[in-house]
């Protein structure tokens, strides 16, 4: 199990360095000079070159990227060049707003997903399987951040009961387990999880319906087990399927919510990631996305353990 | 919009119908007979064609034009006369525009999935029937473009590049050539193992001659179908990066454009600012029906 874990992160090695060589090149793949950003175009030449220098863009570029790999392997990402404040610090407090979001949305979609997923896996009578197949295609066909849109007109504008934007209340600093917390995060909640619910939805549908259709399950009703002991049988079985998809279907939420954020003003990792875009500040965007990349692979690489914990036969090479 | 993790049967061949050369003109007639028997997908059809045909027809249907802005005439709401949809934020007629608008989304949508086809597809049957080290060079490249969420890669690609429809074409297409050269892989490696391509090495058949008649023609069913999955994730992923004003610049018509500049509208007369979001909905709701009745037809289970 812990020697599993090992391999499958001693595997991540190889891509994480991929995955820098990605990031390091998105600056480079930025039109113009990166420090044209930064310094009006009528600046005198021997500053443009002098802050060339500081930054370490007049080297050649493998020289620049080692330079930067080491800089960010040692932990430090760099200062924002819209703020000044080190990228670092930046990132983390958007990413737990991020994170409260991603929490809050996949509750909602999961549980509804395993009880409406398995519910038309057992519906006998054709309307709630027809029912729960249509909710899942409209969560996957749904472009979320028109939904959102949409729920702000409803719930905002016309009816007034919760707000448009923000994390909290007006001069809030941080977010907190309150109400009037919790009041801004309800309408981001819902369009964050209408994606996730379709696909997961979708998924246990499909993966209980399978498994109900195995022989073993004839045996247990052969056996004389009622159907809530045999339905316990069906959920295990049918875990590691779903917590795969689970597993990126987060992962997704985290690095997908910039859309909503934008729409909502939530000050997590999208919105600074689309203010970092129409700044040009290039050193947010870089770190927010090497954060939100690592992230990713560090949950895929848990579910990837999980999932074998819960069913040792899975297990990759 | 996430990409759904392609997730094709391994198990006993399921995933991939074994036919032999010979009988695949009537696969393929088979196919087109359970696709004209499916009402579902026959709607489907229908509406994406009206939407494609009135998008490409659209200069010559005697619309308003789309770029005539008027400082007097903005916002008018839904139903007023000569303008049956209403006018956007600087004055141009509604109708027109989401009709025009349908040129650009449907571009942005089907093209980047078209392009990764070609080209992850090529990677991936390249990988699965090479196997070996090209296989594990193709792959673990692969494995970097999925450390990252979709839409996150998306978005930054399209944030350093810059705004712009090129750009947009060119991230969107880098999102989708993994998964479908993922997909790619792991069909051909199963169709690779199958015996009658042993048979036909046996009989003494050239490499290209078996990748071009057994494998290619075992293989590009689940593929396309795969590939026409990503098109609505394609659609909704190219209007939310012109929603972030990302893609196409204004003033083009483009349904998440529009949707971007109508959200200072949503005070005055939010049923119009609901409106271009209601086309992408629409137009990839049909696609993923239309997918998965594909999916149906074609006997693929992906």
């Amino acid at each position: 199990m812990l020697l599993y874990a090992l391999r499958r992160l001693i595997y991540l090695i190889p891509v994480a360095f991929g995955v820098s060589l990605l990031v390091f090149a998105l600056v480079h793949l930025a039109p113009g000079d990166p420090i044209s950003a930064i310094v009006p175009s009528d600046a005198p030449k021997e500053l443009v070159d002098k802050l060339k220098e500081y930054y370490g863009f007049d080297k050649p570029l493998p020289v620049q990227y080692g330079r930067w790999l080491l800089v960010t392997l040692s932990g430090d990402f760099g200062t924002s060049i819209g703020t000044g404040r080190p990228v670092l610090q930046e990132v983390g407090s958007a990413f737990g707003n991020t994170i409260i979001l991603a929490i809050g949305a996949c509750l909602v979609a999961f549980s509804l997903a395993i009880v409406l997923g398995t519910a038309a896996a057992y519906a006998k009578s054709r309307i709630v399987d027809r029912l729960v197949t249509s909710i899942a295609l409209v969560g996957v066909s749904v472009p979320h951040f028109w939904l959102a849109i949409v729920l702000v007109i409803v719930f905002s504008v016309e009816l007034g009961w919760l707000p448009p934007m923000g994390l909290g209340p007006e001069n809030a600093t941080g977010w907190r387990l309150d109400w009037p917390h919790i009041k801004h995060m309800i309408l981001p909640t819902i369009a964050l999880s209408v994606i996730p619910l379709g696909v997961m939805t979708r998924t246990v549908r499909s993966t209980v319906k399978e498994i109900l259709s195995m022989e073993f399950v004839t045996a247990l009703h052969a056996k004389g087990m009622n159907d809530r002991q045999i339905l316990l049988h069906v959920l295990k079985n049918a875990a590691p399927t779903c917590l795969a998809v689970m597993g990126l279907q987060a992962g997704n939420l985290i690095g997908g919510s910039i859309l909503i954020e934008t729409v909502f003003a939530w000050p997590g990792t999208g919105f600074l990631l689309n203010n970092a875009i129409f700044r040009r500040d290039l050193p947010i965007l870089q770190g927010t996305t090497l954060v939100l990349a690592f992230f990713f692979m560090m949950l895929n690489l848990t579910v990837d353990v999980i999932q074998t914990f819960v069913d040792p036969r899975i297990k990759r090479g | 919009m996430a990409i759904q993790s392609p997730s094709l049967d391994l198990g006993g061949g399921a995933g991939v119908r074994a036919t032999p050369a010979a009988q695949v003109r009537g696969y393929w007639q088979q196919v087109g007979r359970r696709l004209r028997r499916d009402p579902v997908t026959l709607v489907c059809a229908v509406v994406l064609l009206l939407i494609v045909a009135s998008a490409l027809a659209a200069p010559w249907l005697g619309l308003a034009d789309p770029y005539k802005t008027s400082m007097i005439r903005r916002l008018y709401p839904v139903g007023s006369p000569n303008h049956l949809l209403g006018t956007d934020e600087l004055g141009r007629d509604m109708l027109s525009r989401l009709i025009h608008g349908g040129r650009l989304s449907l571009f942005m949508g089907v093209t980047p999935v078209v392009c990764a086809l070609l080209i992850g597809g090529l990677l991936g049957i390249t990988a699965g029937f090479m196997g070996g080290r090209v296989n594990m060079l193709i792959m673990r490249i692969m494995d970097v473009f999925y450390a990252f969420p979709s839409v996150l890669l998306a978005i930054s690609l399209s944030g350093a590049m810059g705004a712009g429809a090129e750009n947009t074409l060119l991230s969107l297409t880098l999102v989708f050539i993994p998964p479908i050269c993922r997909v790619s892989e792991s069909v051909t490696t199963q169709v690779r193992g199958f015996d009658f391509v042993e048979a036909a090495r046996a009989s003494g058949a050239g490499t290209l001659a078996i990748v071009r008649v057994h494998v290619l023609g075992n293989v590009l069913g689940p593929i396309l179908v795969y590939a026409t999955s990503l098109i609505s994730v394609a659609i909704i992923l190219a209007a939310g990066l012109s929603f972030l004003g990302l893609g196409v610049k204004p003033p083009e018509p483009e349904w998440g454009l529009m949707l971007n500049t109508l959200r200072q509208a949503i005070y005055v007369n939010p049923l119009l600012a609901a409106l271009p979001g209601v086309m992408i909905f629409l137009t990839s709701i049909c696609f993923n029906l239309m997918s998965d009745g594909l999916r149906a037809a074609m006997d693929v289970k992906a």
